[in-house]
């Protein structure tokens, strides 16, 4: 028995285009409810009809958050305004996390959140969170009233248009009084090359390449050659060798690639997370018991130092 | 100027160690607990706070089920002064909302502070939304994913960490602060240290001693309830081969089979 009403918290890029997470919200969305709705912190008409290609009726907007993050007052908002509905659908953004902590407290509602799936089993809601580094699924269902909130983890679901016209715009308050937090400023790395979230090939390098040098050395060239974007492990990112938007892991991106190729990666619990969704894995490792090959479809246990330059060099021969 | 930082630590089972779930759906934790890896940061975060400012302590605040304190130990051994921890049957199943709410009321238990820093998420759960709901209990402000933490005069001032860079962040006292991996470098305890751990002061609190109804927390509270655990469906194994010096022509026929090259 579908919901009556579901919303879904929306996010915009850099270049101010609705996320492909918020697509694939909104596409999932329709699905769990006869109504979809938008919410999103800035200009309802920015984001109107892409919006509304994927479903939703209605935008509410609380209008541009000036120079203050975004979690206690977008937060207070949403709960302000989300009487009569149902679920609450969120990513697992950084400022979806903030608000729906923010809003959650103001609704004394619980929060499932990390989850690969929500469905409707007869009139509960049941979410699907992975647990054990992916080896296990718990189902877990709501058991209070609305409205229920839940944040699912990119690439859950595949977004799809729906077709429809631009969504109406609705004005929602922002609560004065809610706590601040100030931004001063923005920064906004560069990235070239294919984008690891959407690149159909990524490269990735750990801690077994040895040193920083050799992400550039075995990673990047590796990459150039087959037109692919380059990733990382966390603990590559913490010690400085490439910087965080090469994440792929459990925080950082999510990423499912037709090939992933793991060069010196032992496949830790937080990184698998990030990857095990890929169509293809070959990975490196000298480790022969290293956790990545339990999700490789072709293994080498072999030194990397070795393996890859040949690589590159046969690649090289090729043309 | 003395500043006082409560840190929010969690006891997790090794993470290195099959996980295992009870028949109730609990997590099993009566194995050995240690303190949570993205609580180290948060207590190095902390010490080099307070170091910075010339003097103050570090409080450590817990929720663990049998009075658990091996991973408040290492902590304390790290250099923090003295810890709350709360403590009660009742709080077995406890979700975000549960577990936000209690540690709120221990923190209150904890004296004068400037301000609470915590990891961004656990461990074992990664439901990630602790810290900001702790911040809503508590009415102060939240910054999360802080990647640098500096605070003088009454005010945070935070790198906060975005999915396409980062935010210049600022926030006054007292306030909430979640830490990223790799904010700092956590020490590793001194023996001097693990030997002072031991006679540093730990409270152990029962939810009676916070005024918090038991039916409002763990499963009686949750608004949630586990109905399967289910194994996610495996891949099917691969071909694993050790290299004789070959094996990257292995990867070359694969990426041929694929239509890579």
């Amino acid at each position: 028995m579908a919901l009556s009403k579901v919303w879904v918290f929306v996010e915009t890029d850099e270049n101010g285009s609705l996320t492909t997470l918020s697509k694939e919200l909104l596409t999932k969305a329709r699905d769990l409810g006869d109504t979809v709705e938008a919410f999103y912190a800035g200009d309802g008409n920015d984001v109107a009809e892409t919006a509304g290609a994927f479903g939703a009726t209605a935008v509410h907007a609380t209008g541009p958050i000036e120079g203050q993050l975004l979690g206690a007052p977008v937060g207070a908002a949403l709960a302000a305004a989300a009487e009569g509905v149902d679920l609450v659908l969120g990513g697992t953004s950084y400022d979806a996390r903030d608000v729906f902590g923010a809003a959650a407290v103001k609704l004394d509602q619980p929060v499932i959140s990390n989850t690969t799936a929500i469905d409707l089993d007869g009139d509960a809601v049941v979410t699907t969170v992975p647990v054990f580094g992916g080896e296990k699924l718990v189902k877990t269902k709501f058991t209070e009233g609305g409205p229920m909130l839940c944040m699912l983890r990119p690439k859950s679901y595949e977004a799809s248009e729906a077709g429809g016209g631009a969504a109406s715009v609705n004005s929602v308050s922002v609560p004065g009084d809610a706590p601040t937090a100030s931004v001063l400023a923005t920064h906004v790395e560069e990235r070239e090359g294919p984008q690891l979230d959407s690149s159909p090939i990524v490269v990735a390098g750990g801690r077994g390449l040895g040193d920083p040098a050799k992400f550039e050395e075995y990673i990047e060239t590796l990459g150039k050659k087959l037109g692919a974007a380059t990733g990382a492990t966390r603990a590559i990112v913490d010690a400085g060798w490439v910087p965080y938007n090469k994440q792929v892991g459990q925080t950082g991106k999510v990423v499912k690639p037709n090939v992933y190729i793991a060069a010196g990666i032992s496949g830790a619990t937080q990184h698998l997370v990030g990857m095990k969704g890929s169509k293809n894995i070959i990975a490196i490792n000298k480790d022969p018991e290293a956790p990545i090959f339990s999700v490789a479809d072709l293994g080498i246990v072999g030194d990397v130092h070795k393996v890859l330059p040949a690589l590159i060099e046969a690649l090289n021969a090729k043309g | 100027m003395a500043l006082n930082v409560v840190v929010c630590v969690k006891q997790i089972p090794d993470p290195a160690d099959p996980g295992a779930l009870d028949a109730d759906f609990t997590l099993k934790r009566d194995v050995k607990l240690i303190l949570d890896e993205s609580d180290s940061y948060g207590v190095e975060m902390a010490l080099q706070l307070v170091d910075a400012a010339g003097g103050g302590e570090v409080t450590l605040v817990s929720m663990a089920p049998n009075g658990e304190v091996s991973g408040l130990r290492t902590a304390l051994a790290m250099g923090a002064a003295k810890g709350v921890l709360v403590s009660d049957d009742a709080l077995a199943g406890s979700g975000a909302r549960e577990t936000a709410k209690t540690l709120a009321a221990a923190i209150g238990k904890a004296g004068d502070y400037d301000l609470v820093i915590s990891g961004v998420e656990s461990s074992d759960g990664y439901t990630g939304v602790v810290p900001q709901m702790l911040a809503a209990q508590l009415g102060h402000p939240m910054v999360s994913f802080a990647k640098h933490v500096e605070i003088a005069d009454g005010t945070v001032k935070v790198a906060r960490q975005t999915e396409t860079g980062s935010q210049d962040v600022e926030a006054p006292t007292p306030c909430v602060v979640s830490v990223t991996a790799g904010v700092v470098e956590p020490r590793y305890p001194s023996f001097k240290g693990i030997m002072a751990a031991k006679s540093k002061p730990v409270d152990t609190l029962t939810l009676g001693d916070l005024g918090i109804d038991a039916g409002t927390v763990g499963w009686a509270g949750a608004g949630q309830e586990i109905t399967t655990v289910e194994d996610a469906p495996a891949r099917q194994a691969g071909e694993i081969v050790e290299d004789d010096g070959e094996g990257f022509q292995k990867i070359v026929a694969k990426l041929e089979e694929l239509k890579v090259i």
